[in-house]
């Protein structure tokens, strides 16, 4: 894979001069622009309405604005993580309609209507997802970083299990999915912890399953 | 990332009519690969046209018996499904060896196989190359290549086609499907669909510009056993440096199609006539004419066995 993106523009130095140009209108059914008008530096607003843990969010944003900036930027859910920018990493995994993306690959504009669910919408320290307990549990981190990402692949992992979704080491294509080490670990190759809390975070897992570890 | 307007058309003729009279512009389906590009400025489109929205995410039966798989259905659902598994089995094997589960649920069917190269010159945008900067050079020649082309490369560029589906779908000889913006709707068979680099690397494929892929369909099933195998430098979440899609029959004869080898899935008809008599001999005829650079000549002994292991497992 290629090496993580050292000469992105920085988003903060983009937004500065994001007030400067006329506003796009982005509606569920048309998202009519500028064509062919905006120069390659103009910055170009949009609208964009997202549902994140619930709540109905109203937001103007530069089109560039991946849904990852969004969350932590614009409405301070600094729980999804940014660890490379480029869908190499999973610590920005969110559940989106239902799904485990990588939200630093995508536009906020592209989700237009979407449910969005992000570590804080999992659980709150005071009310925790089984799969935050779990993670607590079996020591599923160290530093912490790739965690939020962890726990909405794992508990996204789960689901797709349940839902009959095949991965690369499923035997039987056309058999009921187990949920086995083999199984957590490809499925959730998408999330790299530099601190290799790998085989904690399997444990953990295993007993969300309803699986003794 | 360079700023850019964004629009969402309400059919496919628009869409491909939105690209067609901008040349700046570009469709964007899961963003998986566009935007990946676009915050490193290799690609700077300053319109970007949705094509999410346009109804082409079903997986529908044809009169032929096969399916037509819509250019919006994504990676996990084509892998998933039921039909897919029982009867394209090398398909599913292919998507599901390939990116993270979170990649697979945004890529799209037409995203993939329009995926560009991952040669590492071809991402420093520090370095020449022909692909990114047409004329600038091949900094890869010279470079570092063991994960580059073996065969069908120029001397202008020696890049690969990176991904794992679309070998899957040489193998089962699939046709892209496209509509232009005058409504005009064009079938290409998937082996003419990506292209050799030759003096125009920075072209990828047979599509005109502003063309808009609508599906790709799949003939009807071939039975037999589905085998993909992918070696990569670890077990999950990395390219191919060699993949093999076989279809084995129970007498031995087949198809095998390869990928990581070439700048398009790697399939040579003729040599399947030695299926039969096992991997040494077919890849010996796919392979003819190969020209590996130092670094990546054991490609050649990586492919033969790769096979070797497919008709293996297709025995097992
Ligand atoms: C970390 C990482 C690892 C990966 N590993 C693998 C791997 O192991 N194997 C593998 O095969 N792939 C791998 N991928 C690549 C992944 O499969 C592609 O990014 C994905 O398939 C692209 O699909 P998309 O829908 O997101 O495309 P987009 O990014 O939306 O588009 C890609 C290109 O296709 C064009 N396009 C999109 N839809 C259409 C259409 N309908 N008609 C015409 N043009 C269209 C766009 O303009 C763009 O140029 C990896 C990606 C990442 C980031
Ligand atoms: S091999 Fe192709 S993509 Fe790689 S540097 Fe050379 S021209 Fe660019
Ligand atoms: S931040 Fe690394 S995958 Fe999104
Ligand atoms: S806990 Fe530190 S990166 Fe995973």
């Amino acid at each position: 894979m290629p090496s993580f993106g050292e000469n992105e523009l920085s988003r903060r130095d983009v937004m500065a001069g994001a007030t400067a140009c006329a506003a796009l209108a982005a509606v569920p059914a048309r998202a009519e622009g500028r064509p062919e008008t905006a120069g390659p530096e103009q910055p170009v607003l949009a609208k964009v309405s997202l549902t994140v843990n619930g709540q109905r969010r109203e937001l103007e944003l530069d089109t560039r604005t991946s849904l990852l900036d969004a969350a932590r930027e614009h409405l301070h859910l600094t729980g999804s993580k940014k660890g490379c920018d480029h869908g190499q990493c999973g610590a920005c995994t969110m559940i989106v309609d239902g799904r485990r993306i990588n939200s630093c690959l995508t536009l906020a504009v592209m989700h237009q209507g979407s449910e969005i669910t992000t570590i804080e919408g999992l659980g709150q320290p005071d009310a925790l997802h089984p799969m935050q307990a779990a993670f607590i549990k079996h020591d599923g981190y160290q530093c912490g970083y790739c965690t939020p990402g962890q726990i909405c692949s794992g508990v996204a992992v789960l689901a797709e299990i349940k839902a009959g979704i095949p991965s690369h080491v499923t035997v039987d294509l056309n058999a009921p999915m187990q949920v086995t080490d083999a199984e957590i670990r490809e499925r959730m190759s998408g999330n790299i912890c530099r601190c290799g809390a790998y085989s904690n975070i399997v444990e953990a897992m295993t007993e969300v399953a309803g699986r003794p570890a | 990332m360079k700023s850019f307007t964004y629009e969402r058309p309400n059919s496919p003729a628009d869409a491909a009519a939105a690209v067609s009279r901008n040349p700046n512009a570009k469709f964007i389906a899961g963003g998986t690969n566009l935007l990946d590009l676009m915050k490193l400025q290799i690609e700077t489109p300053t319109h970007l046209v949705d094509v999410n929205g346009l109804g082409l995410d079903t997986i529908e039966a044809t009169p032929e018996g096969g399916l037509r798989v819509g250019a919006l259905v994504r990676n996990t659902d084509l892998a998933s499904d039921a039909r897919v598994r029982k009867d394209y089995a090398v398909l599913s094997r292919a998507l599901l060896a390939g990116a993270s589960g979170q990649l697979r649920n945004k890529a799209t069917t037409a995203g993939n196989l329009l995926q560009r190269t991952r040669c590492p010159y071809f991402y420093d945008t520090a370095q020449a190359c022909n692909k990114r900067q047409p004329g600038s050079g091949c900094s890869a020649l010279d470079g570092v290549s063991r994960q580059l082309a073996v065969i069908g490369a120029s001397e202008a560029c020696i890049a690969t086609h990176p991904g794992d589906m679309a070998v899957a779908m040489r193998v089962l000889d699939a046709t892209v499907e496209t509509v232009d913006a005058k409504g005009a709707s064009r079938k290409i068979p998937i082996a003419d669909f990506h292209r050799l680099p030759g003096d125009r690397p920075e072209v990828d494929t047979s599509l005109a510009p502003g063309e808009l892929i609508t599906a790709v369909t799949l003939p009807k099933p071939l039975g037999g056993a589905h085998i993909y195998r992918k070696v990569r430098d670890r077990a999950s979440y990395a390219y191919a440096l060699v993949s093999v899609a076989a279809v084995v029959q129970p007498d031995g004869s087949g198809r095998a199609a390869f990928g990581g080898v070439a700048h398009k899935p790697w399939r040579v008809e003729a040599a399947e006539g030695e299926m039969a008599r096992g991997a040494k001999a077919v890849t010996a005829q796919v392979f003819a004419g190969a020209k590996p650079t130092h670094d990546n000549a054991y490609k050649l002994t990586l492919a033969e066995r790769t096979l070797g292991a497919a008709l293996n497992e297709a025995r097992a």
